[in-house]
């Protein structure tokens, strides 16, 4: 949990994060899970933040999240949270077996690649700029839809109370912020993904979760908060 | 956990100008992995056929088939292949290193390579303009290039992260590849990748598994017989 004093401020690691960013959300969930401490630097990406020469230089293509841990800084969310789960192996984010393992990569990657990237910010501005503004919510709609179908298919044989079974793993990181995002932000209508809706459920009753969504983080305007 | 031989083969679906599938035999070819190759030829849309979509609901490629584990998304298949067949280790010891392969893997396979994927570049096209693809798709990979040149800058020596080919190098050297020919991108602008790519080039494992290799690529020579061999031919935009 983020928090300003208790443990010495330059020994907890560092998380440079926006309120909005599904990636940081990731991030942050894993950081609740794993009970560690940490320092949140918000980076205004609307703001264009991410565009200075301080930041550019802990993560050179200028997206959040990065994490300062001693002398250590790991940017992009998958590569953070398996330096975590390697440091810090409380709460285990992946399964032992292999094939379970497997299928927590599969679902991550799905958002992390199929979704997530065709929907952030400068792609939205680019459609805004370029189609037109009454254009970014369809093309939204229909890239999250496409990957939610997939999930549906991918998790069908492996879902439990959780994606990949009964304990929170790898896939549920991913998975909560980006449907969260499709309902809260884009109203999407979940009724063609009723295991993703049931999942979404389950992560509302977990602490760890709602407390590194959007709407509670440091930088979350005051309008926006929940 | 760990296994350094396989009862049964392993089963490839991949395309051969596939950038995703690339890295997966590429993968194979360093942990030397033997494999059955399986052609998905996806111009003609065989990844729609009812056997495909009974194997991989997802219709994509690569698909491993390990025993009877089916298994998709380049990035998954890569790391299953490093936790299950321990020789020749895609990702070092060191934890910096390792984070700055998975995060090299990650600025290609999330934040480029998506952007220029026939299905963004045919709604460009069709929204924006025929002209605007080109420019779109130049934009993202010589963002994730100029990124990927600053990252590392610090650690790379022959290969992106040290004297050994591991995961970054798995994903720059087919995404170098393919973009530079289908794109025109200007590789002079980026010293590092360029070097790092001559040293993957050099590479049997990576000759071997180079697109105009595969089973199923299809050569401009045979269908013009007066080319001359040394013909390049010419990728559709997939």
């Amino acid at each position: 949990m983020a928090s300003g004093g208790g443990v010495e401020e330059s020994k907890k690691p560092k998380l440079y994060s926006y309120w909005r960013s599904s990636c940081s959300c990731r991030v942050r969930i894993a950081l609740n899970l794993k009970g560690l401490d940490y320092e949140y630097k918000a980076v205004n990406l609307v703001k264009g933040e991410q565009f200075s020469p301080e930041y550019l230089k802990l993560n050179p293509i200028g997206y959040v999240p990065a994490l300062v841990d001693g002398d250590i800084v790991v940017a992009d969310s998958f590569a953070i949270l398996l330096y975590l789960e390697e440091k810090y192996p409380q709460h285990p984010l992946l399964p032992q077996d292999l094939q379970k393992r497997a299928i927590n990569y599969q679902a991550a990657n799905i958002v992390s690649s199929s979704i997530q990237p065709l929907q952030n910010l400068a792609v939205l501005k680019y459609i805004g700029e370029k189609v037109g503004p009454d254009e970014r919510l369809p093309w939204v709609k229909c890239c999250i839809g496409n990957g939610f179908a997939a999930l549906e298919k991918l998790l069908k044989g492996y879902a439990g109370k959780y994606a990949t079974g009964d304990e929170v793993f790898l896939a549920d990181l991913f998975l909560a912020p980006q449907i969260h995002a499709a309902i809260k932000r884009f109203k999407l209508d979940m009724t063609e993904f009723p295991l993703l809706s049931r999942l979404n459920e389950a992560y509302e009753e977990l602490p760890a979760f709602q407390d590194a969504m959007p709407e509670k983080q440091p930088d979350t305007p005051v309008e926006e908060r929940g | 956990m760990d296994s350094n031989t396989q009862a049964s083969k392993l089963v490839l679906y991949s395309f051969w100008q596939s950038s995703c599938s690339w890295r997966v035999r590429f993968a194979l070819n360093l942990k030397g992995l033997p494999y059955e190759y399986r052609a998905v030829n996806l111009v003609k849309g065989e990844q729609f056929s009812p056997e495909f979509e009974k194997l991989n609901p997802l219709r994509c490629v690569p698909v491993l088939v390990d025993g009877d584990f089916v298994l998709s998304d380049s990035s998954a298949i890569l790391l299953y292949l490093e936790e299950k067949y321990l020789q020749n280790a895609l990702l070092p010891v060191d934890p910096k290193l390792r984070a700055v392969n998975l995060q090299a893997a990650s600025i290609i396979s999330s934040s480029t390579q998506p952007l220029h994927m026939l299905s963004v570049l045919k709604y460009i096209e069709e929204k924006v303009g025929p002209g605007e693809k080109l420019s779109w798709a130049q934009h993202n990979i010589e963002k994730g290039f100029h990124a990927l040149e600053k990252l590392l800058k610090g650690c790379h020596g022959k290969y992106a992260t040290g004297e050994k080919v591991y995961m970054a190098d798995v994903f720059l050297a087919p995404q170098i590849a393919l973009t530079t020919l289908r794109f025109n991108i200007d590789m002079s602008k980026f010293p590092t990748l360029s070097m790092i790519y001559e040293s993957c080039k050099a590479l049997p494992e990576f000759q071997a598994s180079i697109p105009e290799r595969q089973p199923d690529a299809v050569q401009l020579s045979c269908l013009y017989p007066r080319l001359n061999s040394k013909t390049t031919f010419v990728l559709p935009l997939i």
